[in-house]
């Protein structure tokens, strides 16, 4: 009977794809998981490109900046005159490029992608909760990023108040030319962008905890899932704040009330706004900004942990505690925001506070590098691409992480505040690690996403660069830091303490460069193996997760039958006694009676009754 | 074997439903956040100086639309029931009763800021925590707004009519909506209330 369900069910779907699908509703207007994630993926890509480009021009900038670069006027017409990039223009730069690689590639680059491409494969969905919700979060996020690009084709050119946009600077048009039309569109698309955001998340939300296949509970997710869910709820809770202090930011530039502002001399006019808190700002924006590096950083530590145990062939070390380490993340994100402001004249009582809850974090933290580490011991280890990109993203992770304990100690962080250590910190620990998080993702879904392969020699190639690369640039601005030279600034030949710096920031921008270069790599492997690369199998890592029981061809529903029913957890890799060394979630255990443990059945009697007879008839010992 | 193949799609519009409605949910709790964070920012603005605060009695209009939007749960309350019960006609007078009540109530809200800025309580203020008064309700409306959007849907899908399973659907989600618009309300007066 069971058969002729699914051949039933496979036409019902088939018929339902030759009915409605057009060019423009499977590839422009699609509700369908997978090609929304692929369309986040590849917006998420074409942003990441975008704000590097901006990144390589602000690194020129500081390596040689008293040279002039002809070349530049050519690209940038009046923002580099005579060949040298204006210090309105700079500022332009390095906020675009933070709030496109915060925003845009980190947050939905990487959750839209995986979130979308995951969440319903391996929990055994045919879809989102909302397919069309869905759609319109893509078409969200797609708009934002047009608007912020264009904001580059404005005559008083883009925002430049930093990717915070505090106040001030950000509220008062005639501070600064980005502060003028491109801060608008700054906020536009801010706007619109948390608006895909909250869509998203919700969707991602209510699809875990609704749309599971028969015998997926909540125990039995992948990794991967779990910090996805967790990154959705700290995204619903936190996301909206930012709304909030956006809408009252809106009203101060452009109505002339005074929430953030107060006694303002502007080129020697006196602004009318008074009694307005710009730490209100701040407050609002970091009970959303800090929260944002864990929606940013938890997707690839839920990643990772997939592709570590995959490829060391183990079960992961520790699951209830990545777990546990992944809810407690949440749960103090939200309430150590006040350590982004030590030096804003907070009450030391609170900061203390503020320091204790910051420098827990820690625990969590530690407990994830610990078990990505004990996963890794003597593994029977795989290194493809994506396994490379995963150990380096737990690298980045701790060096990074490490770092953080400096600046969460409020006595360090007034010397340390707004200084390159700063700048090294994040960017190893949320920068490097989750775009080698996202990366690793990409190399290990590619088959899945794109039915074919990537080159692995290409991957290896683009690992090395950008793992060196990413050190080379980062590690060396901790020791300029320490030195106290700040970030943000225009020209290190200005000041005569900072001048020495310039020869490693000649270092560090041909680290970049070169780093660059090597993304041309991937970009090339990308895209041209979604049309050449090796046909995929349909399980190609041998990996125990549902996606990998779904036809490589994509179809309307995700699988042509019934959807498979769970057993067993995501990590049943090199189980002792098993036939192969992967069992996947959707073997029951009476097919694998050589390798099952008492533990396994979660206290049914019946069927330990059954185990322990078989067990005697085979004479099957089992340890411990 | 046929009604195997119907209870499984069955089950799954269920499943999917009760997905719906759950993000609908968890939607109005990231729309309560918003709101959330505008009563924090309020409170640290408003502990910042004695010359901050509201410093004013809040328009008497504002009791006017928490009845008017009150009223309006009620018909919308008996309007999902009159759905429930197939009753088609009464679910169509109740809901234009609603949307009517939801209309009514936003031109009180502006009423009550027209009775603000004749006290001389401009959006424009140096006291922004008398701003916040325009915020808080600004961003109330623009909700409301919303919520009359899907109520239209909703009228719109009983005079087509929709299948009776689906308009119970909707009717269902509007309603949910639609109450915690109110009681949205309901914590911004309130909280104003004990501000002032």
């Amino acid at each position: 009977m069971s058969s002729t369900v699914i051949s039933h069910d496979a036409a019902h779907h088939d018929s339902h794809d030759h009915h409605h699908e057009t060019f423009w509703t499977k590839y422009i207007f699609s509700q369908d998981h997978k090609m929304i994630a692929k369309q986040f993926l590849i917006t998420g890509i074409i942003m990441a490109v975008f704000a590097m480009i901006l990144s390589i021009l602000f690194r020129i900038q500081l390596a040689w900046p008293d040279k002039d670069f002809p070349i530049l006027e050519v690209f940038l017409g009046k923002w580099a005159e005579g060949g040298r990039i204006k210090p309105d223009f700079f500022l332009s730069l390095v906020t675009i490029h933070g709030t496109m690689m915060v925003f845009f590639v980190l947050t939905a680059g990487l959750s839209g992608t995986f979130s979308n491409l995951l969440i319903p494969y391996q929990l055994g969905a045919r879809d989102m909760a909302s397919p069309f919700m869905n759609m319109l979060s893509y078409w969200f996020f797609f708009t934002a990023c047009v608007i912020m690009i264009g904001s580059f084709f404005v005559e008083s050119g883009p925002a430049s108040a930093g990717w915070t946009i505090y106040p001030p600077l950000s509220a008062v048009p005639s501070a600064i030319s980005g502060s003028g039309l491109g801060m608008t569109l700054w906020l536009i698309s801010m706007t619109l962008f948390i608006a895909s955001q909250v869509m998203g998340g919700v969707n991602y939300i209510s699809t875990v905890l609704n749309m599971r296949t028969k015998g997926m509970d909540m125990w039995k997710m992948p990794l991967t899932i779990w910090s996805f869910f967790l990154t959705a709820i700290v995204g619903l809770l936190s996301f909206p704040v930012l709304v909030s202090a956006v809408v009252l930011l809106v009203f101060d530039r452009s109505f002339g009330t005074s929430f953030y502002l107060s006694d303002l001399v502007v080129q020697g006019q006196i602004l009318p706004n008074e009694g307005g808190s710009p730490i209100l700002f701040q407050h609002l924006f970091w009970f959303l900004g800090h929260p944002e590096v864990y929606i940013v950083v938890m997707p690839a530590l839920g990643i990772t942990s997939e592709v570590i145990s995959t490829n060391s062939r183990k079960p992961i070390f520790g699951y209830h505690a990545m777990v546990y380490s992944l809810v407690g993340i949440t749960v103090l994100s939200f309430i150590v925001w006040g350590h982004h402001m030590f030096v804003t004249g907070m009450n030391p009582f609170l900061g203390g506070v503020f320091m204790i809850t910051t420098l827990i974090i820690a625990v969590p933290s530690a407990v994830k590098s610990f078990n990505y580490l004990a996963t890794l011991w003597r593994g029977n280890i795989r290194f493809t691409p994506a396994m490379m990109f995963a150990i380096g993203m737990v690298s980045f992770f701790i060096s990074g992480g490490v770092t953080g304990l400096f600046l969460g100690n409020a006595a360090l962080d007034i010397n340390l505040h707004d200084t390159y250590f700063v700048v090294a910190h994040f960017h190893l620990v949320m920068g490097s690690a989750s775009i080698f998080g996202m990366l690793c993702g990409v190399y290990h879904w590619y088959p899945k996403m794109f039915g074919r392969m990537m080159d692995a020699k290409l991957g290896y190639l683009h690992f090395w660069l950008t793992f060196l690369g990413a050190y080379l640039v980062f590690f060396p601005m901790h020791f300029m830091g320490i030195d106290g030279v700040p970030r943000r600034y225009y020209s290190f030949t200005n000041f005569p303490f900072m001048e020495k710096w310039v020869s490693v920031n000649i270092l560090v921008t041909w680290a970049a460069i070169i780093a660059a270069l090597g993304q041309v790599a991937f970009l090339w492997n990308f895209f041209t193996s979604i049309f050449f690369g090796k046909k995929a199998t349909q399980n190609p890592w041998n990996s125990n997760t549902l996606e990998w029981t779904t036809p490589v061809e994509h179809i309307h529903g995700n699988w042509p039958g019934e959807i498979p029913t769970v057993h067993r957890w995501p990590y049943d890799y090199s189980k002792p006694g098993a036939e192969a060394d992967f069992i996947p979630q959707d073997v029951p255990f009476s097919q694998t009676m050589s390798s099952n443990q008492a533990h396994d059945f979660e206290g049914n009697e019946e069927a330990i009754r059954i185990q322990e007879q078989w067990n005697k008839d085979n004479n099957r010992t089992v340890e411990g | 074997m046929i009604m195997s193949i119907e209870n499984l799609q069955q089950e799954e519009i269920l499943q999917s439903r009760k997905a719906k409605k759950f993000s609908l949910w968890l939607g109005m709790i990231g729309m309560f956040m918003m709101f959330a964070a505008l009563s924090s920012g309020f409170i640290v603005y408003t502990a910042s100086g004695v010359d901050k605060g509201i410093k004013t009695i809040l328009p008497h209009a504002f009791i006017w639309s928490t009845v008017a939007i009150v009223l309006s749960s009620l018909t919308m309350h008996l309007a999902s029931k009159a759905v429930k019960q197939n009753q088609l006609a009464k679910q169509k007078i109740y809901l234009l009763l609603t949307i009517a009540l939801g209309v009514v109530f936003f031109f009180v809200q502006v009423e009550a800021w027209s009775t603000l800025t004749s006290r001389g309580i401009y959006f424009i203020n140096t006291n922004a925590s008398q701003s916040f008064i325009y915020i808080f309700t600004g961003m109330h409306l623009a909700h409301i707004i919303a919520g009359l959007i899907v109520l239209i849907r909703c009228f719109i899908g009983a005079a087509k009519p929709i299948p009776l399973d689906q308009n119970t659907f909707r009717m269902d989600l509007a309603a949910i909506f639609w109450h915690f618009l109110d009681l949205l309300w309901i914590y911004i007066y309130v909280f104003l209330l004990l501000n002032q």
